[in-house]
Parts: structure tokens; sequence; C-alpha cells
């Protein structure tokens, strides 16, 4: 059975104007309509650009956001029925690493206080100071940084801290929001090495959000692909790179450099026309159309593709109508000079100007 | 005890015949503030660049990399910063320049492209403005002429419906629109020189390989030197002639870009190419992290500042510092700063 | 107050600093302190505002004559005995020695300062707790309530309050207290507002730290360093404002009393011919708000966290 279930989820952000009488005039689906689970032990990775809603999908299993529609089902249990005391206990099994490691630690907070925190939290007994040279040989801190404060530290060691933290309760589920995206280059493997060890020793479950599809295929065993608030593509993580089924994957994959000049040499880039449509006005049909190099007259643009597997794919689902035949060649990419070129609407009605 | 006698560097990508476009010497940047120890952010970087060259700068932060130009191009201030050395643009000294001639030299024979577009960018002033007053000041195009120019430049940077887009404001574009904007701004004059700064570390994966993909075509076919500054090895890779990789003010390594990557000689180099995870490779290769964090060096008077988290330290590692010579038997363009580089089989 | 705590503070960084010699452990505010004292601006305020303060403690040491005894026998009208080796500073419009009163006057600006400041900051921070804490209507009823005191500007409120009280020190208290509740709440509010959406306070959430608990042990603390910095220069606003009241009359109506904005209006009359009288409270008023200021400067840059390490 999943560990964690997300059921056609949907979180959507009021836009509202107005100051005296705020009235809503519309909505930011930032999350519109995502189904994925995570077996226990596994990790699951989320991909995406900026504004495509993985880092709300990652807070809104937490029930940090508030759920528009549909559900979160921990370990059998749907999360939104429970009252605010349950929810708070369950709280113990699923727990969260930030992006910004400075700014999750509170600056007042000397480290033991930080990790003695979930402790006193959650009426745990007994040495919390035991625990906490436990927490900071786990994550290879020595001992003495317990008495020290976040700013004395540089930012792969107050990462560690907030993993630390993570780990406290000894939860289950961890929720990795870009864990490594704002550390220097030489510490980010530090960090993805530590979160692979402490997946091993503590038989963690992991959902590891990020931008870098090269560090989340190395530490997933299946990635989710997110654009404009939907998943176009699930794949187990090595499928994703050899086979990839979604003209979005294909071109993200092809736009990240390879430290290798023969690779980059040799390398077909799929280029992408213009901006990210927003999230406040999603194109019709696939989200993906107005952008797609791939995309046919009048279904992409009329039908909303559903995630299913392709013929004679097993394993891997993509949210493309064309798949099949974008994978077997029959269709061919829209390559010209015009693909460097930006949309000319400006991004937000870019969905009627593209046709 | 007596010490070494510190060999003197080779200059990194010093061309065969050709006057260089610019000449770094021996650049040193320290910044001193009340109360706290003064910092090396440049420790002696030399460097040549070629006419139309794409040179690459390597490194993380603190590595000097963006300090080093800036303050190639004055643009750092007098309050509290101590800079030493010579650099030379054509000939003429940028570091001893009365201010106006070097504002002069600024975006009419060198342009600069930032991180972050928005900063760079005058928020209450329309695009179109910004860009007629560069072709007003240093290609004397008025009126109509200049909005001609403008709208074309916009249009050899992929912006489309260009005229419409020259009366918007920054906020009105996205963070792609706007480097585009930016690169169109420093390509207004047809300068000699382009500096970008982490041009694409603020845009999303596939922005940036559109802009990147417009680097390419636009400075490298227009033969327009280049100097990409960044901390993404993949970058350079695909982009740049030579690269330099800076480690705590200094160049450490410096080499022709097939020979870097094929053949890495300094143990900071292969560290970083060891630490990222890679598309191409199998799932299964595990990353080697390097130990420690880049504020554990050393001052590079006393030795490599990368020997406390080298795992090729050797005792003569400390004391004095090494040279960035070319090794025995490799290409003259391959530069290293190591008394124990890297071997050619090591992977 | 700020300034024991500075002492207290500095101590603590020195005793912690003994283990690792150049990097002295320590929280925010100890790292704060030692970057003050670092600061040569900082010194010098504190510098100003430690003479003011040991001067009022002291005043009855200190003072060569009581301030309120008036001695006309050595006063004639048009011609004021200046500066004598017996009255330092001279003598004023009564006979009263001018030392004397400025000294007793420390007593009386940093009484009306500290309480009317402790009085005002102390409402102020519980309104904008409640309105930070809260949100939602509770925020919007305080803060609009704030906004229409905001909209009244400060030494005409004042004026008003102190002339609806009638003359008295209390008076003047409660009216620049008054003042100063709005400027406090608001502030206060929206440190807070920026606190709670920060990530340390949603990875409380994470942990299941209830909302109060979130609010009171993460969220205010850390809101309360702008509103230590602006009760710092507030204290120097208060003073003038304590002095402009008095100068309109609208002080204690007991003329014996030596608070610097009175004796500042008593020279009015005087001012062509007896200029120092009214230099010396005058450069009272100026040294003690600048010492404040200065402080209040030095701490905002020293609780500045971009430019903290």
């Amino acid at each position: 059975m999943s560990l964690l279930e997300i059921r056609d989820l949907k979180v959507h952000f009021p836009i509202k104007k107005g100051i005296l009488l705020e009235r809503t005039v519309g909505h930011v689906r930032a999350v519109d309509g995502v189904d994925l689970s995570v077996e226990k032990g596994r990790t699951l990775g989320v991909v995406g650009e900026s504004g495509c809603g993985k880092s709300t999908l990652g807070r809104a299993v937490l029930q940090l956001e508030p759920i528009t529609e549909g559900s979160v089902v921990f370990d059998g249990t749907d999360l939104s029925t429970l009252g605010a005391r349950d929810l708070r206990a369950m709280r113990e099994r699923m727990q969260m690493v930030f992006q910004d490691p400075l700014a999750s630690l509170d600056p007042r907070q000397s480290v033991a206080s930080v990790l003695a925190e979930p402790l006193r939290t959650h009426g745990h007994k007994g040495d919390h100071g035991k625990r906490v040279r436990e927490l900071l040989d786990l994550v290879g801190l020595p001992s003495t940084a317990a008495n020290r404060y976040p700013h004395e530290f540089s930012g792969g060691q107050r990462q560690r801290v907030g993993i630390a933290r993570a780990i406290a309760l000894s939860p289950e589920l961890i929720i990795a929001d870009e864990p490594v995206s704002a550390l220097d280059v030489s510490i980010q493997a530090q960090v993805v090495n530590l979160l692979e060890e402490l997946q091993e020793r503590l038989g963690l479950t992991y959902v590891v959000i990020a931008h870098d599809l090269a560090v989340v295929r190395h530490i997933s065993d299946d990635i989710a692909v997110m654009y404009l608030g939907a998943v176009v593509e699930v794949a187990p993580s090595d499928g994703l790179y050899d086979d990839p089924l979604h003209p979005y994957t294909r071109s993200l994959l092809s736009a990240i450099p390879i430290p290798d000049p023969e690779v980059e040499d040799s390398r077909e880039r799929i280029l992408l026309r213009g901006d990210i449509p927003s999230a406040a006005a999603p194109p019709p049909g696939c989200r993906f159309h107005t952008r797609c190099p791939w995309r046919q007259p009048t279904r992409c643009h009329d039908e909303v593709p559903l995630l299913r597997e392709p013929e004679g794919v097993v394993g891997h689902t993509v949210a493309c109508h064309w798949a099949e035949q974008v994978r077997s060649g029959e269709l061919q990419p829209i390559t010209s000079e015009v693909s460097l070129m930006v949309d000319a609407a400006p991004s937000g009605v870019s969905a009627t100007a593209a046709d | 005890m007596t010490r070494v006698q510190e060999q003197v560097d080779a200059i990194p990508g010093r061309g065969q015949g050709a006057a260089p476009l610019l000449e770094v010497r021996d650049l040193r940047v320290t910044f001193k503030s009340r109360g706290r120890r003064p910092v090396k952010a440049v420790d002696g970087v030399s460097l040549d660049v070629a006419p139309g060259a794409t040179v690459g700068i390597v490194g993380e932060s603190g590595s000097g990399k963006s300090v080093t130009s800036l303050a190639a191009l004055g643009l750092l201030g007098k309050r509290g910063v101590e800079i030493s050395g010579s650099v030379k643009f054509d000939g003429d000294d940028l570091l001893n320049m009365p201010e106006d001639e070097l504002r002069a030299v600024r975006g009419k024979e060198i342009a600069m492209v930032f991180q972050d577009p928005m900063s760079s960018l005058n928020p209450v002033l329309t695009i179109g403005r910004q860009i007629t007053e560069i072709l007003e000041r240093h290609r004397g195009l008025k009126g109509q002429d200049a909005r001609d120019q403008a709208a074309e430049l916009l249009l050899s940077v992929g912006i489309g419906d260009a005229v419409r887009r020259l009366k918007s404001f920054p906020h009105q574009l996205s963070g792609g629109m706007r480097q585009r904007v930016m690169i169109a701004m420093a390509l207004a004059c047809q300068p000699r020189l382009l500096i970008a700064d982490e041009p694409t570390t603020a845009l999303d994966v596939t922005i940036s390989a559109q802009i990147l993909e417009l680097l390419r075509s636009l400075v490298v076919d227009s033969q327009t030197a280049l100097v990409l500054i960044t901390h993404d090895l993949g970058v350079v890779a695909g982009l740049c002639d030579q690269v330099h990789v800076m480690y705590s003010g200094r160049i450490v390594e410096s080499a022709p870009r097939r020979a870097l990557f094929a053949n890495p000689q300094h143990p900071y180099t292969t560290g970083l190419l060891a630490s990222v995870p890679r598309l191409d490779q199998p799932r299964g290769v595990p990353l080697l992290p390097i130990p420690g964090s880049p504020s554990d060096t050393l001052p590079w008077v006393d030795g490599c500042a990368f020997a406390p988290r080298c795992t090729r330290r050797v005792p003569e590692s400390v004391g004095c510092p090494p040279a960035l010579l070319p090794l025995e038997g490799s290409e003259p363009s391959h530069l290293v700063r190591c008394v124990n580089p890297v071997p050619e089989d090591h992977t | 107050m700020s300034l024991s705590q500075g002492v207290e503070a500095v101590e603590s960084a020195d005793s912690s600093a003994a283990g690792p010699p150049e990097e002295a452990a320590g929280g925010l505010w100890r790292d704060a302190f030692r970057r003050l004292r670092h600061n040569p601006t900082a010194i010098l305020g504190a510098a100003l505002v430690t003479i003011f303060v040991l001067v009022a403690i002291f005043a009855p040491l200190l003072a060569p004559y009581d301030p309120k005894v008036a001695d006309l026998s050595q006063i004639r009208p048009g011609d004021f005995p200046g500066p004598s080796r017996e009255h330092l500073l001279g003598l004023d419009s009564q006979g009263r020695d001018e030392l004397s009163r400025i000294i007793y006057g420390a007593r009386y600006s940093l009484l009306i300062g500290v309480v009317s400041l402790a009085v005002g900051a102390t409402l102020g921070v519980i309104l904008g707790l409640i309105a930070g804490a809260f949100g939602g209507w509770v925020d919007s009823l305080v803060m609009r309530l704030v906004d229409i005191m905001l909209s009244i500007p400060g030494l005409l409120l004042a004026i008003g309050i102190a002339a609806l009280l009638g003359r008295s020190l209390k008076s003047v208290m409660i009216a620049i207290a008054v003042v100063n509740v709005p400027v406090f709440a608001r502030l206060l509010r929206g440190s807070m507002l920026a606190q709670r959406r920060s990530d340390y306070a949603l990875a409380a959430r994470s942990l299941g730290v209830t909302r109060s608990r979130i609010v009171l042990q993460h969220v205010f603390p850390n809101s309360l360093g702008p509103v230590i910095v602006q009760a710092t220069l507030a204290l120097a606003t208060a003073i003038i404002d304590a002095a402009g009241l008095a100068f309109l009359g609208l002080g204690s109506p007991d003329p014996s009393i030596p608070e610097w904005g009175r004796m500042l209006a008593e020279t009015n009359s005087l001012l062509a011919t007896e200029p120092l009288l009214a230099l010396w409270p005058g450069l009272a008023i100026v040294l003690s708000v600048l010492g404040f200021y200065l402080l209040g400067e030095a701490l905002r840059e020293a609780l500045d966290p971009k430019l903290r390490r």
C-alpha cells in the first residue's frame, strides 16, 4: 500500500482586489488536479520550472496550504478529515526540509533549541540533550554545534541542521523542497549524499521537489514532471531520461547543460517558444500546447489530455494526446528559426495568440 | 626559515600573436570594512581575452569571479575597496582612466549583462526609452532613426512585435524577456567585449537554454568577445573556447574547454565535476562531494587555498603557493596551479 | 534600560568568546552588540546617553545650588550677572543658578521621555501584538484605529491632549505616550506580518507547534528588533516634544520646576540681551537628543540582517 496518496489535489489561491471591500477577481490555479502516490521507503521526485506549483504541492501535502479540492491520504488516513489536534499529532510522522536553510531557522534559537523544539512540542520524555547529540551525529555535525546559532554556520551546515530537525521525531515521510538549490555546487553533493544515507539508515520515504532534473534523477526512484499546476508525466527515473514521452519533458531534458563539450556539441536542442503562461489563466486543452513544438491543430487546444500509459509502455504515464506518434517519430517537432523568438503576445494571454 | 621563491604564473588565455583585447595583470581586490578583517576577494588574477574569443570564468560564491569583472570595469566604487594590478582594454589602462572616459568605454566598447535584469533596468522608463538613450549617447542616432534601430535590436534578440514592446515597462515583461532586453541593450553599440555575469542563473531551465542559444548565435557569430561568468560547468561546456576555473580569488586551472573537460588537472576542477550528477551518466554513479565548505580556505600566501579541502593534499601544498603553469607534456594553453595535479587517466 | 541590557550582553559575549578566540559564539543580540562596540557612532551615542543618565541620577550631588531657590538680590532688570566663579553658567531671570537648573532639568526631561515612551510603547506593542497575532477583522479594526490616530499630526495631538487634561507633568507624559501608541502598534504589526510569512514560522507549523506558541516564541521576539530601534529614536523625539510642550506653556504649572523646554521659554524675552541663557537649555536638549539618536541609528545598523554575515 502506498504511504502517501494524492488524489485529484487542487490548490487555488484567490486573487483579491480592493482595499476596504475585498472581492475575489480570479484564482491562481497553483495546483490543479494532481494524482500521485509514493510507496514506503521510496523517493518520488517532483520537477518543474518556477510557477509550476511543485512547492505548493509539497506544502499542501503537509496541510500547510489550504486545499481547495481533492485529498491527501497518508498511511490510510485522509488528512483533511483530521481535526487540529489529530493533525498536529500526525505531523510527527511527516516532516519538511526547506530550500533556504537560513530563513527556515529562527535566528534567535541555538541549534540545541531548534532540535529540541519538535521533541518538546510532541511531549517526548527523556534526555533531550542526548537526542540532540545523536541527531547532530546523524547529520555529520560535531556536538559542539549544539550551542551555536544559525548565522554562525556555512550554508551546507545550516541545511544539515534543517535536516536534523526534520528527522528529530523519526518521521516516515520527508518532503524536501529544493533541498540543495541554495547551496554552492561543491556542497550540494554532500547534502544529496546525506539525504540518501539517512533514507537507508532510517527507512525514510521522500518527496524531493526541485527544478534541477539531474539532481532529482540522481536521488529519486520515480519522477513526476509538473507544468502549470498539473503533472504531465510520471516515470521511473531511468525511464524518464531514456524514453521521455511528453514534449515538455523532452525539451526540459534537452535544455539542461551537461558538463561535457563532446556531448554539448552533438546534442540536439529542443528550444521552446516563449514563456510559461500565467497560472491564473492557463491555456485551454493541453496546458503546454502554446509552447509545444509537436502541437497539432484543434485537439491539443480543445481537449485536456489525461495521464495514461501509452501503447507499448509499462509503468510510465504521460498526459499527451500524441505520445505514441511523438515517441515513434511519426510526428516531428516544428524546428525553425522561429523557435528563438519569444511569443509576440504578452504572457498571460498567449493562450489565444499562439494559434 | 627561507621561503621558496614563488614562481611566476603563466598568463591564461594568452593568444598566439594577436594582441589581446582585454589584458588583466595581477589584479587584486581587497574589501576593507570597519571592525572586520580585510577580505581578499581577488588575489592576483591575470588573464588575456583575445578579440572575438569566448571565455568562461567558473567558480562558486566567494571565488572572486564576479568581483574580477566589476573591478576591471571600475564598477566597485571607491569606499572600502583597494584595487591593484593593471587592466588594459585595447592597450588603454582602465584602472587609471578618468571616470568620464571609462564611462564612454563601458557601454560602447564593453557591455555587461547581469544576473538580475530587473535591477539593471530602470523601472520608470520604457524599454524603448532605455535603448534609444544608449543609441543617442553612443551612436548619435536621433528620433525615428533611434526608434527604428531599437526595434531592430529587439527583433534580433527574438522579441517579436518589437514596435509595441518598446512601449513596455520592465515590470510588464517576464524574466526571460527582460534578459533579452538586457542583451539587446548590451549589443546596441556593437561592443567588442560582452561580459555576462551569471546571465541565466535567475531563469528557468527552458528559458535559460533560450538565452544561451541567443548568446551563442548573436555574440559568438558577430565576433564579439564574450566573458561568461558562471558557477555552472555545464553552461561553459557548450559555449566557451577557453575556461578559467577560479577558487578563493585566483585562477586554479585554465584550459581550452575540450582539454579541461577531457583531462581536468586541478583537484578542485575534478572535484566539481565529480560532485554534480550528470543526466547522461547511469543513475547509480555515486556523487563524490568536495569535503568542507568554500569558507575553509588557506590564504594564498601560505600555500594552496584549496589544500584544507583537497583529497590530493601533500606536504608541499602548504608553505609556498603553487604557480599557474602548464604541466610537462601537456598543451601550453592548459595551465594548472597545483603541486600534485590529477593524472590524466584519473576519472 | 536598553543600556543595561547592552552591558550585560557585551559581558556575556566576552565570556563565551573565551573558547574560540576569533569567532565569539552568540545569539543575534550578542552579535549586534559586538558590532556596536566597534562602531564609533554607537560609542559616542552611548557616552552622551550615559552622561545624561548619570547627571540625572546624581543631580543632588552634582548641582552646586538648589535649583528652585531664587536669589533676586543678585539681579537687576536688564543686567544679569553672567558666568562667574560662583555661578559657572550664570543666573537666570529669577536669580537661580543656571547650572543647577540644567542638571536637575536632566531628571525631568529623561523622566518624561522614559515614562511616556515606556507607557506609549507598551500599549502600542500590545495593540500591535493583538493585530499581528489574530489577523483578520481584529487586525483590520486595530489598524483602522491606528490609521486615524496617525492621521493627526503628533505634536498637534499632544498639544490637544495636554490642553484637555490641564497643565501638569502627567498630562505631558500622557500626551506623548498617546502619540507613540499608533507608531509602535503599526511597526510591530508590520514586522510580525513579515516574520509570520517566514520559512521558520512555516517550519514550526510543520513541526506541529501551536499557533499561539509560534506567535509568542518565534514571531514576536523576532519582530522586536525594529521596535527597540524605534524606542531609542522615539526617546529623542519625546525629549523634544516634552520641551516643545513646556515651551508652549503646557508643562507643569509650577514655575520653579527646572524643565529645559520651560527654561528655554523663559529666556524668550531676554534673547537679545542674554543669549547665553537660551544657549544652555538648548544645548542640553540637542546633546541628549543627539545621544539617543546616534545610539538608535547605530542599533538599527547593527541589527540589519543585510549587514550580517
